[in-house]
């Protein structure tokens, strides 16, 4: 039994030996052959390393929106059918964000947010920017950390104090290379005392500078900035993720009560859930993935039809080689055997020199559109074991004809 | 192998026959030929071309199979067998050698002495079969330009290394098809000194030939028409291939002389 196998293993490697053979003595042809496996795996693997380093790079943008974030909006007011849009409802007030802090239990942090567009002033420079009202929460809801300086406190949330943190883009907008903490800003010429300066945080998802903003604390802006008295929207943080639909619910009947919405009217105001937005995010790209992926492995399979086409002519070429061999006692199996490791060896081959390039494509496109393209061990190991699939498939027919040839007439064959 | 078996013919043909059907037509190559060939004979087929003789060649290689009749090689029934039996038995028991040599292109001269080596069960180790194929190759006198490609060879080396390839299983018997049909007198005469050499030292031959030159090198001559044997003789003017290469010596000395 022993013997057998080790019969087997000998025969099968020296007829690689054989295969490997009639590759090399036609290098033009086979490298030509196994490019269209090349291309195609290197392609599976390049797209599935950009669309998994989309994914990752959309859901990083979504949890820097904070963890688990719900969003509550004053909803949309309309007047003699002009809609105002998100926000512009005078119906969030400030006893409903702490109604909200007071009665939702999985309410972890809490920043009711109103804010405005404006110019500040400092330094002899001036600059249009977002200034927002927020609680010393914000950071936290947001997972956003402190370059220097500090956080307002809730003390000073109390005072009304005029005090403020800049974000990174509109201090060096107004203070250059110089640190704002300690500086004075006005803002609608008021003056405001900068405590802290925040991280920078890059684009958001929507595109615009997180970093071009102005926080200070939410009855500073109420009072003294934009003198509303209704809050455009409030950012709660939830305890865990599994909780965030029971929460969203909570909150949405709470505000109808406080509201007084009878059971027939529409909800005045919008929840936008994080854990939803990334839901979708995901699930978006992982059908581009899935496209892409699927674009590639329409080429591998070209690949493997070129694979057939070749070996067919190899085999018609080599009719009088077969021919012979047979004569001298090859067996139907022997020649199937020899052509079908001829054309696995091909699609390996090239299934090899593709992930390699498919990993340099993905690096170097990392290098060039500065974007992160993850490689995954699965989407190698597929794109190995489909072309290793491919070429035998699509080398069987060739294998058969020439297994199938009658000596006579191959030996006969010019 | 004990006597018993050793005395019988090596080739045992009962009322053989051969239709094929090309189209509408049938085409009866080989009508019903009973022939038996002993161990150690050397027999010349002739017959002109449409005569049966590659049609008769064809089936004592197992390269086909009769429509009816039957064949015993070596006591071993052929008739029936399918494709991986008749493979097995050409690779045993029966080495070939083609006119038009029938080498292996861009290959050592070597390796295709080794081929049948290659196709046998059970599988021998590489160094065995270097050294079968070296053996052979000396046997056939090629005991240089062993790693040469084979069409950097002239004709007679090449089929000197098509002989030793016939050679390299020790088969019962070695079927050559106008085994010097593409070589030039001299060569041929050679050729058939090589022959004569290996049936001394007890191997079977069967050879076509169309030359009355060359089939007289043999033992026993059969010639075909129609797809039968019409005349089956033991060849008692039988030529030797060193007389030959002898007097064309000495015929070449005088022609210098001269």
């Amino acid at each position: 039994m022993f013997n057998l196998i080790q019969n087997l293993f000998t025969r099968a490697w020296q007829t690689a030996v054989i295969a490997l053979r009639a590759l090399r003595r036609n290098k033009m042809r086979s490298t030509l052959t196994a490019l269209g496996i090349i291309i195609g795996v290197a392609s599976v693997v390049a797209m599935v390393a950009v669309g998994n380093g989309a994914q990752a790079r959309i859901t990083s943008q979504v949890a820097a929106l904070g963890q688990n974030l719900l969003s509550v909006f004053a909803g949309s007011r309309k007047s003699g059918g002009v809609n105002s849009g998100l926000g512009s409802a005078s119906a969030l007030t400030l006893p409903d964000a702490e109604a909200i802090r007071r009665e939702i239990s999985d309410v972890v942090a809490i920043s009711p947010e109103d804010s405005t567009t404006a110019q500040a002033i400092a330094n002899g420079r001036n600059w249009s920017t977002t200034v927002a009202g927020e609680s010393p929460d914000y950071l936290k809801i947001r997972d956003w950390k402190l370059a220097s300086g500090s956080m307002f406190t809730e003390r000073e949330v109390r005072s009304a104090a005029k005090v403020a943190v800049i974000g990174s883009k509109t201090a060096s907008e107004l203070f250059g290379p110089l640190n704002p903490v300690g500086q004075s800003v006005r803002i609608q010429n008021i003056p405001f005392v900068i405590i802290g300066l925040l991280e920078s945080k890059g684009a958001g998802m929507g595109g615009q500078n997180q970093d071009d903003r102005i926080l200070i604390p939410y009855t500073t802006a109420m009072r003294r900035v934009t003198g509303d008295k209704y809050l455009r929207s409030v950012n709660v943080q939830i305890g865990s993720a599994d909780r965030m639909e029971i929460a969203q619910q909570q909150i949405t009947s709470l505000l109808r009560q406080r509201h007084r919405l009878t059971a027939g009217r529409d909800d005045d105001f919008n929840i936008f859930n994080q854990k939803e937005i990334a839901d979708t995010v995901n699930s978006i790209s992982k059908v581009i993935t899935l496209l892409l992926g699927s674009v590639a492995g329409i080429s591998l399979f070209v690949g493997g039809i070129g694979i057939m086409n070749i070996m067919l002519v190899s085999v018609t070429e080599r009719t009088r080689e077969i021919g012979i061999r047979i004569a001298v006692g090859a067996q139907p199996g022997d020649i199937r055997l020899q052509f079908l490791i001829e054309a696995v060896t091909l699609s390996l081959l090239g299934g090899l020199i593709g992930v390699l390039c498919g990993v340099g494509a993905s690096h170097l496109l990392g290098v060039v559109a500065n974007f992160k393209a993850i490689v995954s061990t699965g989407s190698i190991l597929l794109a190995f074991g489909v072309s290793s699939v491919i070429g035998i498939f699509f080398g069987f027919y060739p294998a058969h004809k020439a297994a199938a040839l009658d000596p006579i007439v191959a030996l006969r064959y010019e | 192998m004990s006597a018993a078996i050793s005395n019988k013919p090596v080739i045992q043909l009962r009322d053989l026959a051969k239709t094929y059907q090309t189209g509408e037509v049938e085409v009866k190559a080989v009508r019903g030929i009973t022939l038996d060939i002993d161990r150690g004979d050397f027999v010349a087929i002739m017959g002109a071309s449409g005569s049966g003789k590659s049609t008769l060649m064809n089936m004592l290689g197992c390269l086909d199979q009769p429509t009816s009749g039957s064949y015993l090689l070596d006591d071993i029934a052929v008739a029936g067998l399918g494709r991986k039996d008749l493979a097995k038995l050409r690779n045993k028991k029966i080495g070939f050698v083609f006119q038009s040599f029938n080498l292996l292109a861009r290959t050592s001269a070597l390796e295709n002495v080794e081929l049948p080596m290659f196709y046998s069960h059970p599988l021998t180790s590489l160094r065995d079969r270097r050294q079968r194929a070296l053996e052979a190759l000396q046997q056939v006198g090629l005991g240089d330009r062993l790693s040469h490609h084979t069409s950097q060879l002239s004709g007679g080396q090449q089929q000197r290394i098509a002989i030793a390839r016939a050679l390299i299983n020790r088969p019962e018997l070695v079927l050559a098809d106008e085994p010097t049909g593409n070589l030039d007198t001299r060569t041929s005469i050679e050729i058939m000194g090589l022959f004569q050499q290996l049936n001394e030292s007890g191997i079977s031959l069967v050879m076509v030939t169309h030359e009355l030159d060359i089939a007289a090198y043999c033992k026993r001559i059969v010639v075909m028409r129609d797809g039968r044997v019409i005349s089956d003789t033991r060849n008692e003017a039988r030529r030797s291939a060193r007389d030959e290469i002898a007097k064309l010596d000495e015929a070449e000395q005088k022609a210098k002389l001269a």
